[in-house]
């Protein structure tokens, strides 16, 4: 009785899905040529492929342009508040660990008005998917700096340029020590579709960073890492149990230099076999860490991919693990007994 | 050693006021609940207050430091911890400062007589010995060598003196069970239990306590005993509860009502931080307590939780509502079911997080933005907070509504005699979740709108997350009626509006009708007295005192502040007089005015400590002296 509500969803077997099942019959209103529509088509497509459940599967998100997305997909649904999508799912989650919970949000959402609960879902690691759509403005409040921003940002509120430092969302996710952190960018539909498959597969908090181009207020911005021309000298690809290597004719790579720290190399100098060799499944999340710090924007040769994946205890299973653990020492919560638990007295 | 009893004198008294006041580190919240339930057994109606500094451990010896336990007992049915004190028990020279002008004039004082050193004299800021300087002559004074006679009574046990001082609270203990006759045996089998793990901690509890008892018995300085005949209770089986524990079992009784999982997303905060704990404990009712990285994320993950089909609640007090309040807003627009406790402490901000305040009611009817109507239920006892949290979740799951649960910290750490209910008899909560499709569209397909509403109460059917082709969407932005689709259109967003607080005025249809208490009939009464939350105490010893005077006074109590009974209105239109007594500066005075019309006046008292009865009695003669005044 007490776990009623996770118990009685049915899962029937339903035939495999295909994109137009998850597309919901709500119009899509974001800028033409938005980011946000390939994000959107490529989640609708994997999880058509992946054989994810509809009745299962549940967005929610913040307030901002990519905090729309839930609208548009046909699942159950949450457009929450400004910040705090990962704290609803996080209460959705260890609930109902039967679903497949997504967060969507942005960089202002998640970094700066929510910053506080996404490092702690993060710690904790709940099982959710976190897809930050980092665009590095804000978009719906029409073009101000977000945390993400480049010091010296031109906005409407900062006419004279912003001087904050900014946020790297990797960096920050992997400080507390999140057991799933990647990035990807919009403009290679296979390869976000590659990093959501895993992100889906993964039992904890999934944390992936989408560099999403808003095309109105700050177009352009990851230029060097997704256009055709530029990309080879600007894209560092992660791949795992490969060495890190990069440019036309892979002649660049990340090597660990003398000094202990990482760096950018030529091939030709160094030697094939210095190349630093990816591992995103180390338990110590340092390594990771310094490959997040190699760029400090997207103008400089940046690394996507998966940067850690590792198996630890999930929050939601080690709650529901401890209600049968203590359950099967008391037995089931007797109400009258608890009633009487501190001492009783009757009056005839 | 045994406890022998002898013939000494044994005089009949009808009710006590017994304080219990030393250092924070003396056990005095120990002692004074140790005596409640002993006392409890006779059994006697007891009502107490506990009152203690914010600080952990504020500086030793000094007036900041001092806490204390108010116990009120009687052979009669009583309601308030007591005005002033008959017994004093003051373990330091700070205590008996802070405590000694509230004790009843010829009243008892028991002091240590060791912990008057020049040292704790000057802490406590005496510049001589208020023992010998005439301070306490209008009292009878009992000086007693409490450690000494501890110290000397743990001897053998082989603990060190400073951890054996520490069981004075036990000798203290057994002195008052020996003056006031009250059970031993119980005592004896708590302290064997209670510190079962640590034998001489154990031992010297037992011998001090003991030796307490004894020496009442031996020393010849009391003249006489007490007793305080049984009091008549309704038959049952009875227990004594603090305020927090009955709220907490409340929600877990009415998970089991609903058949839906409990959730707790909360914070730690004085004084709900015990609801936490409790509920804590309780895994195997299949109670989820999730403490979250701060009150927002409390109130969001109850949200999400009750999304799921739970019963999401979220404790905090004062400052944490501000915190909240966005949460509950969007809770009131998708219209999900949530339960928001707040246990009301002094504010405005940090304020004094141990004590008592009612001044959160216009703040939880009123503070968010926009129109965002919220039920308000608040709890008038320790007991009642059991009903109250019932009827809070009730109202939540079958109205799919946030709902506040008022408490406040007299209720919440205060305890009283609470008669167990029959579980059985509790009407069953049903969520009705839907789990087939309510809507047909054009193209014939069966879908979920998740705003489509019941004819009568305007609740909206309500499909869960897993239900499979029930899939919806929802957010904080205005929507349709019915579809639920974003809609920016300014005549539905006055529609729904509309709807929204319809739906808040239907819940007063569930609401019991409001019953006065006059004598006289309805509209009998030359006053009447209105009561909320944890005034109601006060409020009706102090009508009982006016009655006795022969005068002709009613009385009415709120547990449902928002909306109001379907009759207060009516009920108030009776009365030509009527008075507010608030722990703030006229909160539902305000509301009632407003919505009524009514020439209400308003009590008030911020003082952080609830009303005495003495102070409601003496409103209720103002106000029947002024109409006196306007009619010559
Ligand atoms: S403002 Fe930018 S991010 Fe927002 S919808 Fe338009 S293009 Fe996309």
């Amino acid at each position: 009785m007490s776990d009623g509500v996770a118990t009685a969803v049915s899962r029937p077997d339903t035939p495999a899905s295909t994109r137009k099942d998850w597309v919901s019959d709500q119009e899509v209103r974001w800028c033409p040529g938005c980011g946000d529509f390939t994000i959107l088509a490529a989640m609708q497509t994997l999880l058509a492929e992946m054989g994810a459940r509809r009745e299962s599967t549940v967005f929610v998100s913040g307030i901002g342009c990519s905090s729309r997305f839930p609208y548009y997909m046909n699942t159950y649904g949450i457009h929450s508040i400004h910040g705090r999508a990962p704290a609803f799912a996080t209460g959705l989650a260890v609930a109902r660990p039967d679903l497949d919970v997504w967060v969507i949000t942005g960089d202002g959402d998640a970094l700066s008005i929510g910053g506080n609960h996404l490092i702690h879902t993060l710690r904790r690691n709940v099982n959710i998917n976190i897809i930050l759509f980092n665009n590095q403005i804000y978009g719906l409040t029409k073009g101000q700096f977000s945390p993400t921003s480049e010091v010296g940002k031109v906005t409407k509120s900062t006419p004279y340029g912003s001087l904050d430092t900014p946020f790297n969302p990797v960096s920050l996710a992997l400080g507390a020590e999140a057991t799933f952190v990647a990035r990807t960018h919009d403009m290679d539909r296979k390869h976000m579709m590659e990093v959501l498959r895993q992100a889906y597969d993964h039992r904890g908090t999934s944390f992936v960073e989408i560099y999403q181009n808003c095309n109105v207020y700050n177009d352009g911005a990851f230029n060097d890492i997704t256009s055709k021309d530029r990309r080879a000298d600007y894209l560092i690809p992660l791949v795992h149990g490969e060495p890190i290597r990069y440019g036309k004719d892979g002649e660049f790579g990340v090597s660990r230099g003398e000094d202990g720290m990482l760096h950018l190399v030529k091939v030709a100098d160094v030697g094939e076999d210095a190349l630093l060799i990816h591992d995103m499944s180390l338990d110590n999340p340092s390594q990771a860490f310094e490959l997040s710090r190699l760029a400090r924007g997207p103008h400089e040769p940046t690394p996507i991919g998966v940067f850690r994946s590792v198996d630890c205890p999930e929050y939601g299973y080690e709650v529901a693990r401890q209600l049968a653990e203590v359950e099967g020492r008391k037995g089931i919560g007797d109400l009258s007994a608890l009633l009487r638990s501190s001492g009783t007295w009757v009056v005839e | 050693m045994t406890l022998t009893t002898t013939s000494k004198n044994v005089k009949e008294v009808n009710q006590v006021v017994v304080r219990f006041a030393g250092d924070s580190g003396d056990g005095m919240q120990l002692t004074g609940s140790r005596f409640t339930a002993v006392t409890s057994l006779v059994p006697n109606d007891t009502a107490t207050l506990p009152d203690y500094p914010a600080e952990i451990r504020a500086p030793a010896g000094t007036l900041a430091g001092v806490s204390s336990f108010q116990l009120h007992f009687s052979d009669h049915d009583i309601l308030t911890p007591g005005d002033k004190p008959d017994v004093l028990v003051a373990m330091n020279p700070a205590a008996l400062k802070a405590h000694l002008s509230m004790v009843k004039s010829g009243g008892i004082i028991l002091v240590n007589s060791d912990s008057f050193d020049e040292r704790s004299l000057g802490k406590a800021g005496y510049g001589s010995n208020p023992l010998d300087d005439g301070t306490v002559k209008p009292y009878r004074v009992y000086e007693i060598p409490m450690t000494k006679l501890t110290l000397e009574a743990c001897k053998s046990v082989g603990v060190k003196p400073r951890d054996a001082e520490r069981s004075k609270n036990f000798f203290a203990l057994g002195l008052l069970s020996w003056m006031y006759t009250r059970p031993v045996q119980p005592t004896i089998d708590w302290i064997e239990e209670r510190f079962a793990s640590n034998e001489m901690v154990k031992e010297a509890n037992l011998r001090s306590y003991k030796a307490g008892y004894n020496f009442g018995e031996t020393a010849e300085i009391f003249e006489a005993r007490y007793e305080v005949a049984p009091s008549r209770f309704e038959s049952g089986t009875y227990t004594n509860v603090p305020g927090n524990t009955a709220l907490a079992w409340g929600l877990v009784v009415a998970s089991r009502l609903a058949k839906m999982p409990l959730f707790l997303g909360s914070y730690p905060i004085t004084p709900a931080s015990d609801i936490l704990h409790e509920l804590a404990k309780l895994k195997n009712f299949g109670v989820r307590t999730f403490q979250a990285e701060d009150e927002i994320a409390g109130a969001g993950s109850a949200l999400g939780a009750a999304y799921g089909g739970c019963l999401g609640v979220t404790t905090t007090s004062g400052p944490g509502i501000d915190l909240k309040a966005e949460t509950i807003g969007l809770a009131a627009h998708l219209e999900l079911p949530m339960v928001i406790v707040d246990i009301q402490r002094v504010g405005p901000s940090t304020g004094i997080p141990t004590k008592t305040e009612q001044a959160d009611l216009l703040a939880v009817v009123h503070g968010r933005h926009g129109e965002s109507p919220v039920p308000v239920v608040a709890a008038m006892s320790p007991g009642h907070a059991f009903d109250a949290a019932i009827e809070a979740c009730r109202i939540a799951i079958e109205y799919r509504t946030p709902v506040y649960l008022l408490s406040d910290g007299y209720v919440a750490n205060s305890s009283e005699p609470w008669r167990l209910p029959d579980l059985d008899a509790l009407p069953a909560i049903d969520p009705h979740f839907l789990d087939t499709p309510n809507h047909v569209d054009d193209q014939g397909n069966a879908s979920y709108w998740p705003y489509v509403r019941d004819p009568d109460t305007f609740a909206r059917q309500w499909a869960i997350p897993g239900t499979p082709g029930l899939e919806h969407r929802m957010g904080g932005l205005e929507h349709a009626d019915g579809s639920g689709n974003v809609a920016y259109d300014t005549l539905n967003h006055e529609k729904m509006t509309q709807l929204r607080q319809a739906k808040l005025d239907a819940i007063s249809k569930s609401i019991p009708l409001l019953a006065v208490d006059d004598p006289d009939g309805l509209g009998g009464a030359e006053v009447l007295a209105v009561s909320w939350g944890s005034t109601y105490p006060a409020v009706l010893a102090g009508v009982r005192r006016t009655r006795k005077r022969g005068l002709k006074v009613a009385m009415v109590h709120l547990v449902h502040l928002n909306p109001f009974p379907s009759n207060l209105g009516e009920i108030l239109g009776r009365y030509r007089k009527i008075i507010v007594p608030e722990i703030n500066m006229g909160q539902l005075w305000t509301l009632i005015r407003a919505r009524y019309l009514v020439d209400a006046e308003s009590i008030s008292k911020v003082q952080g400590i609830p009303f005495k009865a003495a102070e409601i009695e003496s409103a209720i003669l103002d106000a029947l002296d002024k109409r006196r005044v306007a009619r010559s």
